[in-house]
């Protein structure tokens, strides 16, 4: 039972710090639990339905199907986070400039909500079907079945207490403070998911190059260990990356840091339409 | 905005698609493991070093299985009463680890390149 615990733990670990941040980030706006839940719901709907279709998928692009579907996945869910964040970086400065705009902010705040509710579900989608899978297993085999699938569904409880934890420890930070750092753990989440995507494609041998292992730290800290799991999350931390990897990490954390930069600039030089 | 993005993504997605239906999937040798009752065979597979490889996993078992190995960076779901196959790029010599991350105190071995 307690392996099946670790082994759905680990796999909704991802999914409950993401759906935990996007909570505390979109906090205050009208309808964000709405979405963020129906995000939720989108997501284990669509895991099951991977789940069921496994087969397909993975025989499908010649049996890349799989490393080319969670590639996309994780690609779109990089692209949606950067969107935010850029946004979210002109406007966050209106926030604090003029309260006049506060209006405004949360008005855009609430055009990057769609995208935000869909990194959620994408991140559940992804990370879902694989725990549907395991589970199902557990029950087609049915040698051990109940105390696992059991240790199964208290690991996706467990998943969820990561997401509560996470959006309590942070909306304790102040509102002022809370924006850089949301904004910080988005620009990492973000450069760890793109990382993630770019392993897939090697993976496919779509990409052939840069394969060499940067480091080999899993003797320190293994990615299979809770807290080496937490931090592949938030920072995107890897135990052996490839080269690929860890250029595509540093790539998308300059891109999204210099747009946000530039976006945060912008607004000085376009014409304000004034009430 | 995100009609924009949307339709980008789709270009690039269905370009890197055409792409991969055009790659052959085998390379060099190929090699051939099963698994059963949640077991490697065999738990040890040699091959040769500094030589890009095939490397096919047949899980004959009734539930499906996540064949991971973290030194080769492969992660994947093979369904039940299915099979997978990986290229291998070309490997130092040395011994790479796997496991069938389902099924992890039974479902382990490991690769050796020499």
């Amino acid at each position: 039972m307690l392996g099946a615990l670790i082994i759905v733990f680990r796999e909704a670990i991802e999914a409950g710090l993401i759906v935990g941040i996007v909570l505390a980030v979109t906090r205050g706006l009208s309808h964000a639990r709405t979405y963020v839940f129906a995000g939720v719901g989108a997501g284990a709907g669509g895991a099951l339905l991977v789940a069921l279709f496994a087969d397909v998928l993975s025989k499908s692009f010649s049996g890349n199907g799989q490393e080319l579907f969670n590639a996309s996945i994780l690609a779109l869910a990089v692209i949606m986070l950067a969107w935010h964040n850029i946004w979210m970086a002109r406007h966050g400065r209106e926030l604090s400039q003029q309260l006049s705009s506060v209006g405004r902010a949360v008005a855009s705040g609430e055009r990057t909500l769609l995208a935000l509710a869909s990194v959620v579900g994408l991140a559940i989608l992804r990370e879902g079907s694989e725990v549907a899978l395991f589970l199902y297993g557990v029950i087609a085999s049915g040698e051990t079945g109940y105390d696992v699938f059991l240790g199964g569904l208290l690991g996706l409880a467990l998943g969820a207490a990561v997401s509560f934890a996470t959006f309590y420890g942070l909306v304790k930070i102040p509102p002022r403070s809370l924006f850089v750092v949301t904004s910080w753990l988005i620009t990492f989440l973000a450069a760890g998911l793109a990382a993630q995507s770019a392993a897939f494609l090697q993976q496919a041998g779509l990409i052939t190059m840069m394969t060499e292992t940067l480091w080999d730290t899993s003797w320190a800290l293994s990615d299979k260990t809770i807290l080496g799991r937490v931090l592949h999350t938030l920072i995107g931390y890897s135990d052996q990356p490839s080269l690929l990897q860890g250029l595509v990490y540093l790539l998308t954390l300059i891109l999204i840091y210099t747009a946000s930069k530039f976006t945060a600039l912008r607004p000085r030089l376009e014409p304000r339409l004034s009430p | 905005m995100t009609h924009f993005i949307t339709k980008r993504l789709m270009g690039v997605m269905i370009c890197a698609f055409s792409f991969v239906t055009h790659t052959s999937v085998s390379a060099g040798e190929t090699y051939t493991l099963t698994l059963k009752d949640h077991r490697f065979e065999p738990a040890q597979i040699t091959i040769k070093a500094e030589t890009p490889a095939t490397l096919i996993v047949k899980n004959l078992d009734a539930a499906p299985e996540e064949f991971e190995s973290k030194p080769l960076r492969i992660e994947k779901i093979i369904p039940a009463n299915s099979e997978a196959s990986f290229m291998i790029h070309a490997l130092k010599a040395g011994r790479y680890k796997f496991v069938g991350e389902f099924h992890e105190d039974s479902a382990k071995g490991e690769l050796v390149a020499e």
